[in-house]
């Protein structure tokens, strides 16, 4: 009896799983149950609350990349064991388990790809795969993504979700935090513009390196964005934490991003500061006409550059 | 001072018992000799074997103990001339952390240390050497200064990690220490780094980036504190050794992996034991390596720089 059944398996598992995968979703956000397809042509929000659903690293990278241009790169690079390390599980068994839930190598996706037909390279983090955390191979990778697009001169978008370091690398993983923080450094110094995406949730190493370095910071609505995690803190100060703290709107009040934009803008608003800068290769094919190295410096900075004063950069 | 670790405690009082023994000996009582003598070789022992087996988690203890020398003793002991500078110049006076203008056998440099206090009063203004995004910034100040006036950079790291609350997340936490591995990678003047106690994680990463980097031995170094890793993938503080086994966080394990670059000998028993030998070490640590990195253009050390943090990490493809 079909009814039986469902009661029966109410009792056992309360939540979305309930309905069939794949056709409908209840929203975390306002409990509405939402046909997927529809949360998916929303990208992947709400559409009564504007809530904002996990999304894997490819489904953001086709919310950006313009259809079709897409090109993934270091897909072969893999997370090894250097410690020997073992919790409850052993290191090896969390990769292959978190291999195959994601269909992912590791906990982020790498590649080059035009948005709103300005050349880019993206990284994306995946928050399924070990909580998006920052194992030697996700820092090799971020790293090889930046240095790509600085030779490539192309805009650099990253897409963070992650909890930290990935604490099976040991101080591996906290060495990541300096290599991918060097290599934005050689991107800045060439004055190319990099812009940074926090998704919920975005804390430790990742926003201690490169989620905070961008040259624009853009946080999605109500992600939880911060270098301790909330439990860490009520521990340490030993109260409770106000309402709202660490979300993305405390971060904008506070100062600590340049916008707070819904995942529905989100390219559009990429590529309107794309058009603003420009097209990198342009900039370059001129930057390296000899008669413009002649010039005096003030005006190769504007030859070059536009009116509008520098392309970008963290340079300070 | 009842500050002994229970593994050092047997030896602490057996050579207690031997200078009473020596003193009563001096007093007139020759015939005590013999016996001093003899505890002598039971201590020497005893230190053997508590020192060359000390277990990471005795390791962690060590470098994290009470009596341990901290940046502003190792200034005292180092340095002929330390002017101390105050402030970030954007918020306030970050009192864990301490910078100056230091002169150590002639090399002039700017120094940065994390500094712990060794007392509740001290440690409150001190905060147990846990920075804020002030105290961040004023390293990054005081950076920038080095870089200006060509002076080489020296830092001394010994934190548990950068302070989790309100207040250091409300004005950016993450961001002054990402700032900072930003522009540490590309100081151009030579930069070296000396775990002198406890790095903590990011918050000792902050001020850590650089040319060389080496560690006292008794010194550790890690992604997150044995008793954090526990609590996430034990469930439980209290399994904190196996985490600090697992994490292998010790200088010689450091060495191993290749991230430090050096290890400054302490001695027997560890940095508390004999403060004035440690400093001596370091310092000669130091000059070392200073002469070495002036000694290289800084074109090619800011090359080798980026080499030596692009190569860290190990993954297969």
């Amino acid at each position: 009896m079909n009814w039986f059944r469902k009661i029966e398996r109410g009792l056992s598992r309360n939540d979305k799983r309930d309905m069939p995968d794949g056709l409908w979703r209840k929203c975390d956000g306002c409990g509405e149950i939402i046909y997927e397809r529809v949360i998916h042509r929303n990208n992947w929000t709400c559409i009564k609350c504007g809530y904002h659903f996990m999304v894997s690293a490819r489904e953001y990278i086709s919310m950006l990349a313009d259809p079709g241009s897409f090109t993934e790169m270091d897909s072969t690079i893999r997370s090894v064991d250097p410690l020997n390390f073992r919790d409850s599980k052993k290191y090896t068994d969390r990769l292959k388990s978190a291999m195959k839930k994601t269909g992912l190598s590791e906990a982020v996706v790498t590649g080059t790809c035009d948005i709103g037909e300005h050349p880019a390279c993206v990284a994306v983090l995946d928050f399924k795969f070990m909580g998006g955390s920052m194992a030697s191979a996700v820092g090799e990778k971020v790293a090889r993504a930046t240095k790509a697009a600085l030779e490539q001169r192309r805009f650099l978008v990253i897409v963070s979700s992650s909890g930290g370091a990935r604490m099976q690398e040991g101080i591996l993983s906290l060495m990541q935090l300096a290599k991918t923080s060097a290599w934005l450094a050689r991107y800045a110094d060439e004055g190319l513009l990099y812009i940074s995406i926090m998704t919920h949730p975005t804390t430790g190493g990742v926003t201690a390196s490169f989620a905070m370095l961008g040259d624009i910071i853009i946080a999605e609505p109500g992600a939880l964005v911060g270098f301790a995690g909330p439990r860490v803190i009520e521990q340490t100060i030993n109260q409770e934490l106000p309402e709202g703290f660490q979300r993305s709107e405390f971060l904008f009040d506070h100062g600590m991003v340049d916008m707070v934009v819904p995942r529905t803008k989100m390219k559009k608003t990429l590529v309107d500061v794309f058009d603003f800068f420009g097209d990198i290769e342009k900039q370059v094919e001129e930057k390296q006409k000899p008669a413009i190295l002649k010039t005096p410096p003030h005006i190769e900075v504007r030859a070059d550059r536009g009116a509008n004063g520098p392309a970008s950069g963290n340079r300070e | 001072m009842e500050a002994w670790l229970d593994f050092e405690k047997p030896l602490i009082d057996l050579e207690k018992q031997i200078r009473d023994l020596e003193s009563l000996a001096d007093a007139g009582h020759p015939e005590i000799g013999e016996q001093v003598e003899k505890l002598k070789r039971i201590a020497d022992k005893k230190r053997r074997e508590t020192y060359e087996n000390l277990n990471r988690w005795e390791r962690v203890q060590l470098a994290r103990h009470p009596l341990r020398p901290y940046s502003l003793d190792y200034v005292s002991m180092i340095t002929s001339g330390f002017t101390e500078l105050h402030g970030d110049r954007l918020f306030s006076e970050d009192k864990a952390i301490i910078g100056g203008l230091a002169v150590i056998e002639g090399h002039k440099v700017v120094l940065l240390g994390q500094q712990k206090g060794r007392d509740t009063k001290e440690n409150l203004s001190r905060n147990f050497g846990m920075c804020h995004p002030e105290g961040y910034r004023k390293a990054l100040r005081l950076m920038k200064m080095a870089a200006k006036f060509g002076k080489p950079l020296v830092t001394l790291v010994d934190t548990p990690g950068a302070y989790p609350g309100i207040g250091a997340e409300e004005r950016g936490q993450a961001g002054a220490i990402a700032r900072n591995l930003l522009e540490m990678s590309r100081l151009p003047v030579p930069i070296l780094v000396i775990i002198i106690g406890e790095g903590g994680s990011g918050g000792a990463l902050g001020i850590g980036v650089g040319d060389t980097v080496i560690m006292m031995e008794y010194a550790i170094y890690s992604v997150i504190s044995p008793e954090g890793c526990a609590a996430i993938l034990w469930g439980d503080r209290g399994k904190a050794k196996q985490a600090a086994e697992a994490l292998r966080l010790t200088a010689p394990d450091l060495l191993q992996l290749g991230v430090v670059d050096g290890m400054v000998p302490e001695p027997t028993g560890g940095a508390h034991r004999d403060p004035r030998a440690a400093a001596e070490s370091l310092k000669k640590a130091i000059v070392e390596n200073l002469d070495t990195l002036a000694r290289t253009p800084i074109p090619t050390l800011l090359k080798r720089r980026l080499e030596k943090y692009s190569s860290m990490g190990t993954y297969i493809e």
